[in-house]
């Protein structure tokens, strides 16, 4: 734990006492995590049942794809960032065609921005949906709400399909536009989609919201000062949680968000049960933007005609620019110094960063919250590790 | 919104008199410009930007690691003040984009470099001002080997503990063999010792 004075305090016991070296369980969880997270490891001492430290250990998925970027062109990277958060490829190249448009100063045609914007709340359905269930699966519900989530994930990954060409692995953004234009129907398969969709969320959260064992093991742990959270980078449903206002979407829009009708949900405590709860809220926000965008979703190109797919070379200079992807704030940070291949190329990604408070979260409680609370932060180690 | 810079550094000046902060142009189309800050003042320039009320700059969103192993490249992409002396040699740099989550103001661009690239690598760190830097430092001082001085557990992240090097240094050359491990068959490790230079090491 990192002693911050400046800082409101977190959420460690008031007076610790002495801990007998002797007695204290040092418990490496995993790199396999049961739930299937990913491969994650924390380092975890223990006195009885009680977290005493805990120190996260990444790495085991790492291919340094920021250096791999810097020997490929600007187009290369774009399959390689459906590999980050491979539960939500479409918002990655999103996130990734932005940074470049901002770069180069390059314009989105309006049907490309509604594509977009479609796409990237569809993908928010398949990551929230997924995140019930696995969150769920971390509880001990191992199975059965993972599979009601899975089977609406299948729908729209479906969709995907036959917009993208794959399931989760779509490359589909380009740099002013998108790769090809909604096959015939889409749209109003799209639209029966987010007709039927509310059915089975009712469905789902009569199911488990007010599970009495999941209130007894979600309510009141995990929660942290929404000061401790800004200031240690939390973003996302995790920050929204704890009652801060901060949805990119509202706060610094992008794309064509401005135009619609949405609302950003809040929690009260920022404890587990808050968290899961912001995510089925979310769900219904986003299904209000898809329900306008595919209401208004106008004819014209998919793509800028003056768009270049070969020998793109940006400006001199460098852009950050940041999305509100499913997990939190997704950034990227790209150095060009003319040529064809980034000169740097950053990622900011959500869950990493998500991670930093983890251990203040766990301090003072059982060893089994560990896993609900790690469950909660919602991390996909492609992206952690990348 | 983007911040008003030149606002900022006239105040900056005027509550840190001493500290060396310079307004570099970013010729790109995103305009993004930054602020250059020498080292030592970095966190006090930190701490004013985050304690103002004015300002409050409560975000820090994103560290980047940045190896330029020749100058004159960084001043085309961050364009210095006219009649600065250009640095005499390549050096790493570390970037900062800074919100303010209730102004909604941002990115506030700050960078910062070591001396050189060989010794003279340290540089403060902010993790006690913005605790978000804690793993993107960690994973800078993996990557790049920038010593962030005043970091509470500064360990490798991202690689092994055993690794030697920085691989995101421009001049890195990786092994010969894909299955290079902590530790390699003798043969590959012998071809690869030739590509190690001398360098400090943790």
């Amino acid at each position: 734990m990192i002693s911050n004075p400046s800082m409101p305090p977190a959420a460690s016991p008031a007076s610790k006492p002495e801990l007998d070296e002797d007695q204290l369980l040092h418990v490496s969880l995993g790199p396999q995590h049961p739930s299937t997270h990913g491969v994650f490891r924390m380092n975890v001492v223990l006195d009885g049942e009680t977290v005493v430290s805990l120190k996260p250990v990444f790495g085991y998925l790492h291919r340094n794809h920021e250096k791999i970027a810097e020997g490929v062109t600007y187009l290369s990277s774009m399959p390689f960032t459906d590999r980050l958060d491979y539960i939500c490829p479409l918002t990655n190249n999103w996130a990734y065609a932005q940074a470049v448009e901002k770069l180069a100063g390059i314009e989105v045609p309006e049907r490309a921005e509604y594509i977009r914007i479609i796409t990237a709340e569809l993908t928010r359905l398949i990551n929230h949906t997924a995140f019930v269930g696995f969150f769920l699966g971390d509880m001990g519900a191992w199975g059965s709400a993972l599979m009601y989530a899975f089977r609406e994930r299948e729908k729209i990954l479906d969709l995907f399909e036959d917009l993208t060409g794959a399931r989760m692995m779509s490359n589909f953004m380009r740099f002013g536009g998108c790769r090809n234009d909604l096959p015939d129907g889409w749209a109003a398969r799209a639209s029966v989609l987010v007709d039927e969709f509310p059915r089975f969320l009712d469905e789902l959260e009569n199911l488990i919201t007010g599970n009495e064992i999941l209130i007894a093991r979600t309510q009141n742990i995990g929660a942290l000062p929404k000061e401790t959270l800004i200031n240690g980078g939390i973003t996302g449903p995790m920050l929204r949680a704890a009652g801060v206002a901060y949805d990119i979407r509202k706060a610094e829009p992008y794309g064509i968000y401005d135009r619609f009708k949405f609302r950003i949900p809040l929690g009260t405590t920022g404890d587990c049960y808050d968290r899961l709860m912001i995510r089925f809220l979310e769900l219904r926000e986003s299904l209000a933007i898809l329900r306008q965008a595919l209401d208004q979703l106008p004819a014209g190109a998919y793509i800028h005609p003056k768009a270049k797919i070969r020998n793109f070379k940006p400006p001199v200079g460098e852009a950050y620019a940041r999305f509100e992807s499913p997990k939190g704030e997704l950034g990227f940070h790209l150095i060009s110094n003319g040529t064809a291949n980034p000169f740097r190329y950053r990622i900011r990604p959500p869950s990493f960063i998500n991670l930093t408070l983890l251990e203040d979260m766990c301090l003072g409680l059982d060893l089994a919250d560990v896993v609900l609370i790690l469950g909660s932060v919602d991390i996909v180690l492609g992206e952690v590790d990348r | 919104m983007t911040p008003d810079l030149p606002a900022i550094l006239t105040r900056l000046h005027a509550a840190l008199p001493t500290a060396a902060i310079a307004h570099l142009r970013n010729p790109s189309p995103s305009a993004q410009d930054s602020l250059l800050v020498a080292p030592e003042s970095l966190v006090a320039v930190c701490q004013f930007l985050r304690n103002t009320a004015d300002l409050d700059f409560d975000l820090l969103s994103n560290v980047t690691g940045v190896d330029w192993p020749e100058p004159a490249k960084a001043d085309a992409v961050a364009v210095p003040p006219e009649g600065t002396t250009p640095p005499a040699c390549g050096f790493l740099e570390v970037v900062y984009h800074l919100y303010s989550t209730s102004l909604r103001i941002g990115p506030l661009v700050l960078r910062t470099r070591t001396t050189d690239r060989a010794e003279q690598v340290h540089i403060p760190s902010v993790v006690a001002v913005y605790r978000s830097a804690e793993y993107q430092e960690r994973e800078i001082f993996d990557l790049f080997g920038v010593r962030f001085t005043g970091h509470p557990d500064l360990r490798r992240i991202l690689m092994w503990d055993e690794f030697l090097d920085h691989p995101m240094r421009k001049d890195y050359v990786a092994p010969d063999d894909y299955q290079y491990e902590p530790t390699p068959h003798d043969a590959v490790l012998e071809k690869t010792k030739k590509h190690y230079p001398a360098r400090v090491e943790i």
